[in-house]
């Protein structure tokens, strides 16, 4: 074996070193590092600056004065000095009879009779089709307030008549009550319901599918040609545009197996459905839309877990099952599931898909089950900030923040569910 | 499916490996290995880097097998049957010639989990759990330190508890080879020399191989000793193998002589 040889190492003394010139090159460093810095700085902010924009925008029309005028005011409908906010049921009922037509009571009645209904919905039955508000201006919270006075100013002009009251736009009514055709009592309940129905089948089908896919990719896949077409298709598929999604559903799941989707085979014929429209139509189109983001996300998971485990796992004598099953799924299932998690988050934002499958724009009625007609609580901001009335863009902005509110909760259940799992282990 | 009867292991070799070829694709790893290890004794296989050490190692229990491109040409005899026929099952092989790892590798479960797992799931043991757990852990000298806290993660020990519980693991499924791929590298000094009378004691009931990159360590802890090399196309070859005494006092061969003293390597 060779000696260490021996290498000229040229040794500066102390005098020779500029120390001047290294200080210079040392603060040329630094700045260079600073300028960067600046960089990254101001590309958060952007960042930053354009979320607050939006979210500044959407409260700004979720709050602020309205003015509504009622067809009928109130005060008339009083019967004997006692007000409809302190009547009782069958009173409620008198008065709605005594000012809609009876063809409208009878169907009233045939929707729900009178004695099975509660006071409150009597009472909203009385507000929608008696008083009618309707409201004539509303100003957005930034104006409601900062400009008062103009408001005062303007109301005097030319809403003599009408109440003006201070309206959150977003309240408890307006998550519970229906779709309405008046901006004042209409409500997201059919939409949340929707979007819950649709989320629901969606991952019940592209779950198991999706995470059966990643053990099978990630544990049993030999790497050859074929496998490694099916892995960059399923990167490409999770980057399609929606609306293509939408258009298969439609091909797919609306047309092709209309007979499954719109509950024909189950004995189940409602001809408002009977066109396939239906929410399993729509929860099947989302689950398709998520499959390859699920299947991604497991395989980073699976891929996540440290092959030391498996190792171990097949050094005492487990099978190949025995080791995914009782040591690589309970390692990767936080990441599992958090990826799960997004995955529906996109999918509760999808408008597109819906539209095309065909979400209705405009239903009153909770769907009941999978084969009913559906609309979702995207389909519904975008078909409220498509009527031409201003009054909806405030509703929309409500319904908005419900959205976010949801997903919000949904991502922080996601961070919750992961850190609960990983301190387990 | 031919099985392999622990009890019929008497004769004085644990495992012989005849003409073994070890490839990772087309490259040779290992070329022409041909070892006796002796039963209830501890072969300690030592060589340079690169050499192929852990890989003939793996290939005892056709470990290395989980790596698509490996294969492995010549035969491995354990029990007098040899494992690398095609009709034998990998998981039958790996259940009787156990391994331990480099890097403690426990189960994210509690320590008892870390032991039954394997009796449970592996060989489908019916007795009386509570007391393999304990036997296994006293084996593995480790039941004291952790008699009290059974329910706890096995990751919240110490590296060298971390390995004895890995090694109590293996023991629990009750293999004849233990095969260790330097089980003391990532541990401390002190740690290290309980692994070592751990083997000791071990070698009792089990054959032991044992790879390591430590001299000290095989001429300590070790009955025998197998030196590789790494021939100029790559591939490791064995230059002696020999009673461990020898090889580090008298060995046979200039190269394993340059080796031990620290010429190379």
């Amino acid at each position: 074996m060779s000696a260490v040889p021996d290498i000229e190492i040229s040794r500066t003394t102390e005098a020779e070193v500029d120390h001047f010139a290294e200080a210079e090159i040392l603060s040329k460093r630094h700045a260079v590092g600073k300028i960067w810095r600046v960089v990254f700085a101001s590309s958060t902010l952007v960042g930053i600056i354009a979320l607050t924009a939006l979210l500044l925008n959407i409260i700004n029309s979720a709050f602020g004065y309205v003015a509504f005028e009622n067809t009928i005011q109130p005060e008339q409908l009083a019967i004997s000095g006692v007000s409809i906010e302190e009547m009782s049921r069958e009173d409620l009922v008198i008065v709605l009879g005594n000012h809609v037509s009876q063809g409208l009571m009878r169907r009233f009645e045939d929707e729900m009779p009178w004695e099975e209904r509660t006071r409150e919905d009597v009472y909203d039955l009385v507000q929608e089709r008696v008083v009618k508000p309707t409201t004539v201006a509303q100003w957005s919270l930034y104006q409601s307030l900062f400009k008062v006075d103009e408001i005062r100013q303007e109301i005097a002009e030319k809403y003599r008549g009408a109440d003006v009251i201070f309206k959150s736009w977003i309240t408890v009514d307006f998550i519970t009550s229906p779709q309405s055709s008046n901006a004042l009592i209409a409500g997201v309940r059919t939409a949340i319901l929707g979007s819950l129905w649709t989320i629901l089948i969606a991952i019940s089908f592209s779950f198991p599918i999706g995470v059966g896919a990643a053990i099978y990719l990630q544990e049993y896949a030999k790497d050859n040609f074929i496998n490694r077409i099916i892995q960059t298709n399923l990167n490409n598929l999770a980057g399609v545009p929606s609306i293509i999604y939408g258009i298969l559903g439609l091909a797919l799941f609306v047309r092709t197996l209309n007979q499954f989707t719109s509950g024909a085979v189950f004995g189940y014929a409602d001809p408002m459905t009977a066109n396939g429209r239906t929410i399993l139509s729509a929860g099947l189109t989302l689950g398709l839309l998520i499959l390859p983001l699920i299947i991604i996300n497991a395989q980073e998971a699976i891929k996540a877990v440290p092959n030391s485990l498996r190792e171990a796992s097949y050094g005492m004598g487990a099978t190949r099952w025995q080791t995914v099953w009782n040591h690589v799924l309970p390692s990767a299932l936080p990441g599992i599931l958090t990826g799960t998690i997004l995955a529906i988050s996109r999918a509760i934002g999808e408008t597109a898909p819906l539209v095309v499958v065909g979400a209705s724009t405009f239903i009153t009625f909770d769907p009941t089950g999978p084969f009913s007609k559906f609309t979702t609580l995207p389909i519904q901001i975008y078909q409220w900030t498509s009527r031409p009335q201003d009054v909806f863009r405030n509703i929309a902005a409500g319904a908005i923040i419900v959205l976010l509110v949801m997903l919000l909760s949904m991502n922080a259940f996601a961070v919750l569910l992961r850190n609960r799992y990983s301190r387990r282990i | 499916m031919a099985s392999f009867n622990p009890e019929s292991s008497n004769g004085r070799y644990a495992i012989e490996a005849k003409d073994l070829n070890l490839y990772y694709g087309d490259f040779r790893a290992v070329k022409d290995a041909n070892m006796k290890l002796e039963r209830n004794k501890i072969t300690a296989i030592i060589g340079p880097s690169g050499c192929g050490k852990s890989t003939i190692l793996r290939s005892l229990n056709r470990m290395n097998e989980l790596i698509p491109i490996y294969h492995a040409t010549g035969e491995v005899i354990f029990n007098g049957i040899n494992i690398n026929d095609a009709d034998i099952d990998p998981v039958e092989v790996r259940r009787h010639i156990g391994m331990v790892f480099q890097k403690p590798n426990p189960f994210p479960k509690s320590i008892y989990e870390n032991i039954a797992w394997g009796a449970r799931k592996v060989t489908q043991y019916k007795g009386k759990m509570d007391d393999l757990v304990e036997h296994s852990l006293r084996q593995a000298a480790l039941w004291d330190e952790v008699k009290d806290i059974l329910d706890q993660s096995g990751l919240a020990l110490s590296g060298g508890q971390q390995q004895r519980l890995c090694i109590a693991r293996a023991l629990a499924v009750k293999p004849n080879v233990i095969l260790m791929d330097e089980p003391a590298s990532a541990l401390d000094p002190i740690a290290t020399l309980r692994i070592e009378e751990l083997i000791q004691e071990l070698k009792e009931n089990y054959t032991i191989i044992i790879v390591t990159h430590n001299m000290q360590q095989a001429a300590r802890a070790s009955d025998f000793t197998a030196f590789f090399n790494m021939d100029d196309d790559r591939a490791g070859y064995l230059v002696e193998y020999d009673v461990t005494s020898k090889v580090f006092t008298n060995p046979e061969k200039r190269l394993t002589e340059d080796y031990i003293s620290g010429r190379f390597g």
